[in-house]
């Protein structure tokens, strides 16, 4: 029964940095109805960032998280108008197209200059015992971090000027052009935003587990459950999917054979998509 | 115009077979994972094989009648992933003429390919797939080189036992061949030995989150963790391992930690145990080839990085064909393996000799595993042989806490 509930405890804080993740994707798709399929490269990217700036310039793990949330917006924008832009208003396979060539790049870049082989940064934090079971301090850390994130993102779409564009344009972008929102520079920033905030979760795991250039599509993947759990366009949502999910493995990985929790997890993705097309949490909303 | 034409006549004519009696390459195909899951592994085993080859070349190739042939490889990248291996050994049979070939580095990537190369007659030496199951399906041209699978936690088993004769076991194994083959073994010497298997899962080779199989582990009240796949998830499942104090007295992992790139993990490396092929302190006296030691200098100022077993299993799978080669006398394929067959040599890298019925036929039967421990010498992480102890550099660090 105590491991149940360590397991749950662990799930939960894992499982938040997965919604930070999926945040990335889901605003994205909300503002411009854009799957962006770089976003498991923007995780990788995230934690390569973090590996190098420890690495070559010796910052502080932690110290790099601001760093990374910068440069991954400007990375972001950068991407935005290099492989989205022309792509917005065309049909979804374009832009499905057109960021997953980018993927490809990005990868294979990664891949040649880097190798495949497994990086580990270590992290050193005090961590807390209770009973026999042990939360590292890296996870909690982690979790912490995600929800300030996740404060300051809530802050930012709901009590400034910028944000309540990304908002406006994302529930109506014709109406947000006549009111003068210069529409184009919003889709931009929110695209930068959503690289930044998978950078930012990329780095996160980076503290917690070793990681391959390779490691992006497990956690892309975990993002599109996250997401169709929390809603598409539904940053809130996302992150209270991200913490179900986390909840779900943790808890199946308990009452039955680990392997299991792979099938647990697209069984869920493929009944929410079934039963709840707009997501569990985007159905509460409403 | 005409005696132009004719000239060239003349000389395609004596040109042709000159050309063919120069000739002298022989051809061997193999796939390597420059990317992927298994690219470190991978990348180990055939460097050991190119340092056989530049050998074997720079003393003016093999030595076949009056003929010597230097060797040629021919290398694809199959991407860690076993669609792709079919069709490239497809490809280095019929488009790049290979005469002989070299596995691809696993269990399962090395069964997949075997398909094509006993279709086609070619002997395939097996260097890094220990999986036994392979070489029960009748094939005939199959040689593996290293221990098979059942025995590769024989010897974890035997010096925890020695230990602690009733310790509480948890196997935690990858969902792929070769860990599973292991798995199923392991489980059987560990319950012959009294000790009892109180935690037995597999999880996903693309596993990233070991979280919840470690608070299973520490639920089950374990007392030593037996199991691992390859490298990318050995090596987190140690980190973790260790990250979550599990409070384990032992830890025996397949293949990650035997990896150089292990010490990478710093704390969590230590105390860490791996069944080995090959350890750089083994002292076996070769038959031919070179000594240990002599084989870890040449591969030393080669690639600048100590070998682990994989580079000695690659190298081994080399100075083996060699061999039979030269005891055959001939590069036609039957003629080779009956060679092979027959032998029952030791090297540097131990005793080779395989099952030549045809129940069993390429099984590796004589070579025996060493079990090694990450230990602290001079403040720096090094691997000790520590079982058996016939073989012990060190003793056995136990418990680890």
């Amino acid at each position: 029964m105590l491991g149940i509930v360590a397991a749950i405890i662990d799930g939960v804080l894992i499982g938040s940095v997965y919604g930070l993740a999926a945040m990335g994707l889901t605003l994205i798709w909300g503002v411009m109805n854009v799957v962006n399929l770089t976003h498991g490269a923007a995780i990788v990217a995230g934690m390569f960032a973090l590996y190098l700036l420890t690495a070559a310039i010796g910052l502080p793990p932690y110290a790099t998280l601001p760093v990374i949330l910068v440069g991954g917006f400007l990375v972001g924008v950068a991407l935005y108008w290099i492989a989205v832009h022309r792509m917005v208003d065309r049909a979804h396979l374009m832009s499905l197209l057109s960021t997953f060539a980018v993927n490809l790049v990005v990868i294979g870049l990664g891949t040649a200059v880097l190798g495949t082989g497994l990086f580990n940064v270590p992290v050193t934090l005090p961590s807390v015992t209770w009973q026999r079971y042990t939360f590292s301090g890296t996870h909690i850390l982690a979790a912490a971090l995600t929800a300030l994130i996740a404060g300051l993102l809530y802050l930012f779409l709901y009590r400034t000027r910028p944000g309540k564009a990304v908002r406006a344009v994302a529930n109506n972008r014709e109406a947000a052009e006549l009111c003068g929102i210069p529409t184009t520079r919003v889709l931009s920033f929110a695209f930068g935003l959503g690289v930044a905030l998978a950078g930012a979760a990329g780095m996160l795991i980076a503290t917690m587990f070793p990681f391959t250039v390779l490691s992006g599509d497990a956690y892309q993947l975990k993002s599109f459950v996250v997401t169709a759990l929390g809603g598409l366009g539904n940053p809130a949502g996302a992150l209270l999917g991200g913490v179900a999910l986390g909840l779900i493995e943790g808890f199946a990985a308990q009452v039955m054979p680990v392997s299991w929790t792979l099938v647990i997890e697209f069984v869920l993705f493929v009944a929410v998509l079934l039963l709840f097309p707009r997501g569990v949490f985007a159905l509460r909303r409403a | 115009m005409r005696k132009l034409c004719l000239l060239a006549a003349i000389a395609a004519f004596f040109a042709g077979p000159a050309a063919a009696a120069g000739d002298q390459t022989l051809t061997i195909g193999m796939t390597l994972s420059q990317t992927g899951s298994l690219n470190i592994d991978s990348l180990a085993q055939v460097r050991g094989s190119e340092l056989w080859r530049d050998q074997v070349n720079d003393a003016g190739g093999i030595k076949v009648g009056d003929q010597r042939y230097k060797i040629r490889f021919v290398t694809y990248d199959d991407q860690s992933q076993g669609g792709r291996v079919q069709q490239l050994y497809t490809r280095l049979i019929v488009q790049d003429k290979a005469q002989f070939l070299f596995g691809p580095y696993s269990s399962g990537l090395s069964a997949t390919a075997a398909v094509i190369t006993e279709q086609y007659g070619r002997p395939m030496l097996i260097a890094g797939g220990a999986e036994p199951k392979t070489y029960t399906l009748g094939n005939k041209y199959l040689v593996q080189v290293i221990t098979s699978a059942d025995h590769y936690l024989t010897g974890a088993i035997d010096a925890l036992a020695s230990k602690n004769a009733h310790a509480k076991v948890a196997l935690v194994y990858s969902d792929d061949p070769f860990s599973k083959a292991v798995a199923i073994a392991a489980r059987e010497h560990a319950k012959k030995s009294g000790l009892s298997i109180v935690l037995d899962e597999s999880y996903a080779p693309a596993t990233t989150d070991f979280s919840p199989i470690i608070n299973k582990i520490i639920s089950s009240s374990a007392e030593a963790l037996l199991g691992g796949g390859h490298y990318t998830d050995g090596a987190t499942l140690a980190r973790q391992v260790h990250d979550q104090k599990a409070d384990l007295k032992f830890v025996s992992l397949l293949v990650a930690p035997d990896s150089p790139e292990f010490a990478s993990l710093g704390p969590a490396a230590f105390g860490v145990t791996v069944p080995s092929q090959w350890e750089i302190q083994a002292t076996y006296k070769p038959q031919f080839g070179p000594t240990g030691a002599e084989f870890v200098k040449a591969f030393q100022d080669k690639f600048k990085v100590p070998p682990d077993y994989h580079s000695a299993s690659g190298y081994q799978a080399g100075i083996i064909l060699q061999h039979a080669i030269e005891q055959a006398q001939s590069i036609d394929a039957d003629k080779v393996v009956a060679a092979l067959n027959a032998m029952d040599v030791t090297t540097f890298f131990g005793r080779f000799k395989i099952a030549a019925d045809a129940a069993h036929h390429g099984l590796q039967i004589a070579h025996e595993m060493v079990l090694a421990q990450w230990q602290k010498k001079n403040g720096q992480l090094e691997r000790e042989v520590v079982w058996p102890t016939s073989a012990q550099t060190a003793g056995l660090l136990y418990p680890l806490h």
